[in-house]
């Protein structure tokens, strides 16, 4: 039964080698078989990534603009940034893999609504990492979206779902000051933290502390290069760049 | 090929009698990682057949050209490619529940489950048989995780796929969804199948006590 | 450097390795019934998890950029051949610590904690300095976890069990037992 179906692999392997005779496979034979099956098993492989790849980039895209959209109060458009050194801009020197960015909203009529930026830390029980709006003209936060966390369902996850504290964001002062429900006074700069989830609620707050600290400098310098006149000529200019993404056609 | 099952035995075998979770206690990585949500827990399931489906009728049609020497390899670079293609199509198809499932799609590699069948049944037998005992494993395999996903989403979230059943008053069983819950869910799943099987099995059993051969357990202790 | 204490931390306390993730089951549930047993496995499992983080880190930095879809095909591969070379070096070298480890390293090369250390590796954009810490971080994590039941299950093999529970079932509740008190461990990091 063996020697049946053994031509059949074997011309796939090419035919230099010289039929097996006995049963002992030889090491040739073992390293053709492998290479053989190693060989076809690529070929399906890469056939089925490139159908795969655009899909997932596409929704990959479309999940990045809806958060983007989400947290800068409905800009229409966004624009990627690369941190290039000590500077922002949206065509770096170096390679863009490694480089740090922020995402510059536009709205409608092609004014800058606002940086969001990816940012994570440890939280409760992982890494919270979350996606934030923030307004440099006049330093408030405007927005926040968790994107990945682990946290205990029911109690620290409410950070991903709970409407009021995800409210919080719209429109707060820098450095955010977390308070607890009964303890706030109304301050511009007051994030009231949900009750039973006050860790993951005060790591959400640092995180986006810890990141503006960092990064507020270089994102100003950038923001002001965007004055609103020249604003709408940089967003124009830059609509074909290849790191420019359409927001998904709107609200 | 000589024994003597029927192709309804090779199909059944997996779902019941060799269940290979709960009986023979293969895959549990997956069973206790991934079963937090019913369509996570679906999902796998559905992931998992797929790969040793794929796995058992290529093993099956080409098992007397891999040489044996090697077939261990062989085995796992089909695995793998089956794999690979079910994570880039789950990637593409439902990207949600992809990300949730993260890392343990790709894991699906070392379930012994599949490497198992490759070595005990789909490199000895015909095509056809090897593709029935791959779908009855594969079968049993997916209802071993639908029950454990249906236990602990319900209990954990109050919900089933995603639809709440128990109203507004349920207090969810948080420590169901959580890593606990799938050990204690397993657990408590394989000592009812113990209990049943005691009680089926041997209805009238003299009383042997202490259990087995450990006596005299206060005496050891000097 | 406090990102690379966390890593640590999290792999071996509060997302442990075993308890959390559910990696590396099969030595936790099969091999755990004795502490000297299970203190040398857990010393293989590191030793194994190192060499992995490394591969994977050298895979990552200059294979897969350019093929990203042979990522599984090529852990599998590579750490495979790997561990079996490491293993014959071992026997040649120092017949000693091969006596102590080496037989249990082709159980391991199999094991998913080590194909799950790469995959946790690569998704979680870890270089090679995290990627080793969390390495160490999660064969720690899985040795405190074998070492902790097998004493547990020492101590049962004496207790007067009904016979029902004289299985993988018990093993599971108590691997949970285990695993709600590694729950206690969160929180560890925040202020």
């Amino acid at each position: 039964m063996s020697e049946q179906k053994l031509p059949v692999i074997e011309t796939e392997s090419g035919g230099a080698q010289p039929p097996p005779v006995q049963v002992e496979a030889s090491s040739v034979r073992l390293i053709s078989t492998l290479a053989v099956a190693g060989a076809l098993a690529g070929m399906a492989i890469v056939m089925v990534f490139q159908w795969a790849k655009p899909r997932i980039d596409k929704h990959n895209a479309e999940v990045l603009a809806a958060a983007v959209t989400d947290v800068l109060g409905g800009a229409q458009r966004y624009e990627t940034v690369f941190l290039d050194g000590d500077h922002f801009t949206t065509e770096p020197q170096s390679d863009t893999a490694g480089l740090d960015r922020v995402y510059v909203g536009y709205d409608a009529n092609g004014q800058p609504r606002g940086v969001a930026m990816e940012a994570g830390e440890p939280g409760f029980q992982d890494v919270i990492d979350l996606l934030f709006g923030f307004d440099p003209a006049t330093g408030d936060v405007i927005g926040m979206k968790v994107l990945n966390s682990n946290e205990t369902p029911g109690l620290g996850a409410k950070i991903t779902y709970d409407s009021t504290f995800i409210g919080e964001f719209n429109g707060v002062g820098t450095p955010l000051q977390g308070v607890k429900k009964d303890r706030a006074k109304g301050g511009h700069d007051e994030v009231v933290m949900i009750t039973g989830a006050t860790i993951s609620s005060r790591a959400v707050i640092k995180i986006i502390n810890d990141r503006l600290d960092a990064i507020e400098q270089p994102v100003d310098s950038y923001w002001s290069t965007l004055a609103p006149a020249a604003a709408t000529s940089a967003a124009a200019k830059s609509g074909g760049s290849v790191t420019n993404a359409a927001s998904g056609g709107g609200l | 090929m000589s024994r003597r099952t029927t192709p309804q035995e090779d199909f059944i075998r997996g779902i019941w009698k060799e269940n290979p979770v709960l009986v023979q206690l293969l895959g549990l990585c997956p069973t206790l990682a991934v079963t937090g949500t019913v369509d996570n827990a679906l999902t796998m399931g559905i992931a998992t057949f797929f790969v040793l489906l794929g796995s058992s009728v290529l093993v099956a049609t080409f098992k007397s050209v891999i040489p044996k020497e090697v077939r261990i390899s062989a085995y796992i670079l089909v695995i793998a490619t089956f794999v690979t293609i079910a994570d880039n199509v789950l990637h593409a198809v439902v990207p949600e529940i992809h990300k949730s499932l993260g890392p343990f799609v790709p894991l699906i590699v070392v379930n012994c489950i599949i490497l198992g069948r490759q070595e005990a049944f789909a490199s000895k037998n015909t095509v056809g048989r090897a593709t029935l005992d791959a779908i009855g494993t594969g079968f049993g395999f997916i209802i071993t995780m639908m029950i454990m996903g249906s236990m602990r989403e319900l209990l954990g979230n109050g919900t089933w796929l995603g639809y709440p059943l128990f109203g507004a008053h349920f207090e969810p069983w948080v420590i169901m969804v959580l890593p606990p819950g799938g050990f204690f869910t397993l657990g408590f799943i394989l000592l009812g199948i113990a209990w049943w099987k005691g009680r089926t099995a041997v209805p009238v059993r003299p009383r042997r006590w202490p259990h087995g051969v450990t006596t005299e357990v206060g005496g050891s202790t000097s | 450097m406090k990102e690379l204490f966390w890593i640590f931390i999290s792999a071996s306390l509060v997302s442990n390795f075993t308890l959390a993730l559910f990696l590396g089951l099969c030595p936790f549930l099969g091999v755990s019934g004795k502490v000297a047993t299970a203190v040398r496995m857990g010393m293989a499992n590191i030793f194994v998890l190192v060499i992995t983080s490394l591969t994977v880190s050298a895979l990552n930095t200059w294979v897969l950029p350019h093929a990203p879809y042979l990522q599984l095909i090529s852990f599998i591969v590579v750490i495979a051949s790997l561990v079996q070379i490491v293993e014959m070096a071992i026997k040649k070298l120092s017949p000693t610590l091969f006596r102590e480890l080496g037989i249990f390293l082709p159980l391991i090369t199999t094991n998913c904690a080590i194909l799950g250390l790469a995959l946790f590796q690569t998704n979680r954009g870890y270089g090679f300095m995290e990627g080793l810490v969390f390495a160490l971080g999660g064969g720690v994590g899985l040795t405190l976890a074998l070492v902790l039941m097998a004493s547990i299950r020492e101590t049962v093999e004496l207790a007067d069990v009904p016979s029902v529970a004289r299985n993988m079932g018990l093993v599971l509740i108590l691997a949970g037992s285990l695993s709600l008190a590694f729950m206690g461990f969160a929180g560890l990091f925040s202020s």
